[in-house]
């Protein structure tokens, strides 16, 4: 029997489970193959935020989805084509998000009437019509697998376990993908446990095999590479990797090593493990004792020459606030990464929000200038590391990277630098002369001289308190403190000279949508559908949030209206407003913890378009 | 051993010193730069570190590097800057307020890690630079500016909490007695690890006497005891008095019967136990040398680390950090 073969261009798959049954690993197996097959791709996991919630329950639902496709794709998608759900809760929390039409695989055998108990049900789901909308494909997994491997040595226990590798054999059977790289991964991962190799393996063919043999579903389907790609070698990165790699790259190209003062936090813990396993790169990484001896070692590693990096998040960026004005003070690099996640305080610690940057910008006593840069996707996470640390070097200066809890564990492919064609910036240190060292002596980018303890001849002091211009010694001088503090803020500006003027991307005319961060692939998805319609809208999307690029009133000038997407209460809104009273920018907020949908957004760029014609 | 050869003098700086008069700071600023001089170590190895407070002013005064930080924090700072030149002299000035209170967790962190950092503490037992506020070392009862009818907090007890945080070198000494500084400090020096050398310091402005009960001319020989590892723990104007420790219990004897004091036992028992003695009215309050031990740097211990996964993995580079397996390649 021959199954029919549909191809399809563009496919978003939700896998749901409780947070034991694997759906991550399942997950990020099926992206690690997609990756191979050669589509784009881009994924996000959702996880609870406890670790262990009652197994079974609504609180312990975890999922990750993956959009794949034969074309260029910016997110994570709005809401999946298939929904494979390992049980009811699972099903429950998230049926909602699955596009019309849609396609769930449920596993029946977690549906039982204590199933149905623990995740609050009064009747089954698959049963009373909840599902009227979709097509419902509905599998017994657990009892499948038990079937599949009747012969294993496993406890029954341990066998169920092995149920999300039967589901992927059955989703790459169903989207014909090769099932080859998982089993060799499989085959390194239990090496010591040859008995959990053989039994994950023939869960992950049985389950292959159940695709075609049982004729569950009325064909394949088939996602073709994506054609036109750049020509390079890519890997599948998630942000926060992105930003460790970028960390160690950048202090690469000013001839420095990393040294990383940093304490575990939701989302920014993953930037201090990876660090942590590039020693033979040279990297310190040294989990302190709290936020705040994090980011002063990070100083202090800077001040005996390494480039200091502190990772964390808004809490943490909270606590560090005092030693962001030191670093200020004593013009010292630093790199301070902050992966944000919903507030305020605790807040949501697993969900997304870009409600720091007021906190970034502002968050300090006196007058504190600190350049602000933003990532907008897991890759780009690398480029805006090396960027950060090439500020941080070149100005003598703290800088402020934000990412945030959507980046951090989204994953997209991501085309690898040529190294050799990387800007270097190599810091050179002074060198001691017939005068005096003047360790506030400023060069043509206001930028003052970095000697360390240890270079003869340089011996000098620095410290928080206000210094005289050049020689760097205390100073209460009126004149000079007000010199010192226009100088900090002029040389912070100066950047400007030496970042891009962003180009707005689509249709020039009515309507420029303007972000920063995250938000890039919902707002870029919506405004390239728009503008392919022959829409007057064009994306402009904002990486150097302080200094803000030259160049921009030129750019806001070619459009009828702008808005300002953003995940907070309109932050960056109200910041362009105050530096450019003479246009008008709405803002459109969310704060529900979830990123915007290329959806929504296009609903209210068409609205906004609407109004005015 | 290092060939350079400093005067106490090559240490100062060109900044005015502007503690107030008779400060017990001068005392301790004129024996850092006696002990450091004759140290061997270079001057551009030499780094002292501070926090906030009078004693923080400390580093302005040094001819060498030096960063006066924020408060508290000294310790952190010292962190980074030691794991990221473990050749540096690093020294931290701080006081019973910056390092007890706000500083309190640095201090205990720094202490069980181990970094070979040296702390001298200037305990005067009061906030000073904000003019006269009790501090985690006030003495219960104590009338200052924000304790009116007296302060009702339990003072730490710096020995302790330090012996008790595992430290490796735990010393006291007093600013009134330059010698035994100095031998304290060369001591500290020398060892390998967190030194804590607690300062009785004089603030004669806003806590004045705070120690006189150990301290004066007239009293010190009988009240105070040196302690000296190897050494029998002998006190008074001729040494003709010793102490006897019997677990748990301390007498005053003929120096005859006078106990070896020991820094080095297993247990920071001992150091506890003579750690105590302001607390015995008959007995002489300890100075000298609490604990000494030798253990590995958490400074040495990252720069082991390195070399090992280096040796092991080979010296990494960007290109195979960034080039990983699982990446593929489009044509
Ligand atoms: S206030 Fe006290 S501690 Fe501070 S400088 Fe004056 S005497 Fe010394």
């Amino acid at each position: 029997m021959t199954t029919e073969v549909i191809r399809q261009e563009d496919v978003v798959i939700r896998f749901v489970g409780d947070s034991g049954d694997g759906m991550q690993i399942t997950g990020s197996q099926f992206t690690d193959t997609t990756a191979k097959v050669g589509n784009d791709l881009a994924t996000f996991p959702d996880f609870p935020s406890e670790i262990r919630a009652p197994a079974g329950t609504r609180a312990g639902v975890s999922g990750f989805q993956i959009h794949f496709s034969s074309a260029d794709i910016f997110t994570p998608g709005d809401g999946p084509d298939v929904l494979v759900a390992m049980n009811a809760a699972a099903l429950i929390e998230n049926y909602k998000d699955l596009k019309p039409g849609g396609i769930v695989i449920a596993n029946t055998g977690s549906f039982t009437d204590k199933d149905l108990a623990k995740a609050k049900l009064e009747s089954n789901p698959l049963e009373d019509g909840t599902l009227g909308a979709f097509r419902v494909i509905k599998i017994d997994i657990n009892e499948r697998v038990i079937q599949a491997l009747a012969d294993s040595p496993l406890t029954k226990k341990d066998v169920l376990r092995c149920k999300n590798f039967y589901t992927l054999g059955l989703m790459y059977w169903l989207y014909s993908r090769p099932v080859e790289p998982t089993l060799e991964w499989l085959a390194a991962k239990f090496k010591s446990k040859p008995e959990l190799v053989d039994a994950n393996q023939a869960a992950l063919k049985a389950g292959y095999n159940a695709g075609s043999i049982h004729e569950l579903f009325q064909g394949r389907y088939e996602v073709a590479p994506q054609q036109n790609v750049a020509k390079g070698t890519y890997r599948n990165i998630m942000g926060n990797e992105g930003l460790a790699l970028g960390l160690v790259a950048g202090a690469h190209m000013a001839d420095l090593e990393v040294l990383l003062g940093s304490y575990p936090i939701t989302p920014a813990t993953d930037i201090l493990q990876h660090l942590a396993k590039m020693k033979n790169h040279g990297v310190i990484t040294m989990q302190m004792e709290d936020e705040i001896a994090g980011i002063c070692s990070a100083i202090g590693g800077s001040y005996a020459g390494k480039l200091g990096v502190t990772t964390t998040s808004g809490p943490g960026m909270a606590l560090k606030s005092e030693a962001l004005g030191l670093a200020v003070m004593t013009e010292l690099p630093l790199v301070v990464v902050n992966v944000q996640r919903a507030g305020p305080s605790t807040g949501l610690p697993t969900k997304v929000e870009q409600a720091d940057l007021f906190q970034s910008l502002y968050g300090r006593n006196g007058e504190a200038p600190i350049p602000v840069l933003a990532c907008s996707s897991p890759a780009d996470a690398f480029d805006c590391a090396v960027e950060a640390c090439r500020i941080a070097t070149q100005y003598m200066t703290p800088v402020i990277l934000l990412s945030d809890n959507y980046i951090a564990n989204g994953s997209e492919p991501w085309k690898l630098p040529e190294l050799d064609k990387m800007v270097h910036f190599p810091v050179v240190r002074p060198e001691a002369g017939d005068d005096p060292y003047l360790p506030y002596r400023r060069d043509e980018k206001l930028s003052r001289p970095w000697a360390v303890p240890g270079q003869p001849g340089l011996e000098h002091r620095i410290g928080g308190l206000e210094k005289e211009h050049e020689t760097g010694n205390v100073s209460h001088n009126p004149e000079n403190h007000q010199m010192m503090v226009e100088m900090r803020l002029a040389k912070v500006m100066g950047i400007r000279k030496t970042i891009p003027t962003p180009e707005p991307h689509g249709n020039d005319g009515d309507l420029l949508v303007i972000g920063w961060g995250s938000t890039y692939g919902a707002i870029r998805s919506a405004v390239e559908k728009m503008s392919a319609d022959g829409m007057k809208v064009a994306h402009l999307h904002l990486r150097h949030v302080f200094p803000l690029p030259e160049g921009l009133p030129e750019i806001f000038a070619r459009y009828k209206q702008i808005v300002v997407p953003e995940l907070n209460m309109g932050q960056l809104a109200r910041v362009l407003q105050g530096e450019y009273p003479e246009f008008r920018f709405k803002p459109f907020d969310k704060v529900q913890g979830k990123p915007f949908t290329a959806f929504e957004l296009r609903e209210m760029f068409t609205e906004m378009l609407e109004v005015v014609s | 051993m290092s060939t350079v050869e400093l005067k106490p003098k090559d240490l100062k700086s060109n900044q005015e010193v502007r503690w107030c008069p008779g400060c017990g700071d001068y005392s301790i600023l004129n024996s850092v730069q006696a002990v450091l001089a004759e140290s061997g170590v270079k001057k551009e190895n030499m780094c002292v570190i501070s926090g906030i407070g009078c004693s923080s002013r400390f580093p302005y005064y040094m001819g060498t590097y030096g960063f006066h930080s924020i408060h508290g924090r000294a310790l952190a700072v010292a962190t980074g800057t030691k794991a990221a030149n473990p050749d540096l002299s690093v020294w931290v000035a701080t006081g019973d307020g910056d390092c007890m209170s706000i500083g309190g967790n640095h201090f205990i962190h720094t202490l069980r890690r181990n970094l070979d950092v040296k702390i001298l503490m200037f305990n005067n037992q009061i906030y000073g630079l904000t003019k006269g506020q009790y501090s985690p070392t006030t003495p219960k009862g104590q009338v200052t500016k924000t304790s009116p009818y007296g302060a009702i907090d339990a003072p730490f007890h710096p020995l302790n909490l330090a012996l008790g945080a595992g430290a490796t070198f735990v010393a006291r000494t007093m600013d009134t007695q330059p010698k035994h500084m100095q031998k304290i400090l060369k001591a500290a020096a020398e060892h390998k690890g967190t030194a804590f050398v607690e300062i009785w310091q004089n603030c004669v402005i806003f806590n004045d006497g705070a120690w006189k009960e150990w301290t004066t001319k007239e009293v010190r020989d009988d009240r105070t005891i040196d302690l000296v590892p190897g050494e029998p723990m002998l006190f008074g104007k001729d040494l003709e008095k010793g102490l006897h420790v019997e677990c748990c219990e301390t007498s005053i004897v003929g120096k005859e019967e006078a106990t070896t004091w020991k820094a080095d036992t297993a247990s920071p028992v001992p150091g506890f136990l003579l750690a105590q003695l302001d607390n015995e009215p008959d007995l002489p309050n300890a100075i000298g040398i609490f604990r000494q031990v030798e253990q590995p740097t958490y400074d040495g211990l990252i720069t082991e680390q390195i070399d090992q996964v280096t040796s092991k993995k080979g010296k990494g580079t960007l290109k195979s950090l960034i080039y990983t397996p699982d990446a593929w390649t489009v044509d």
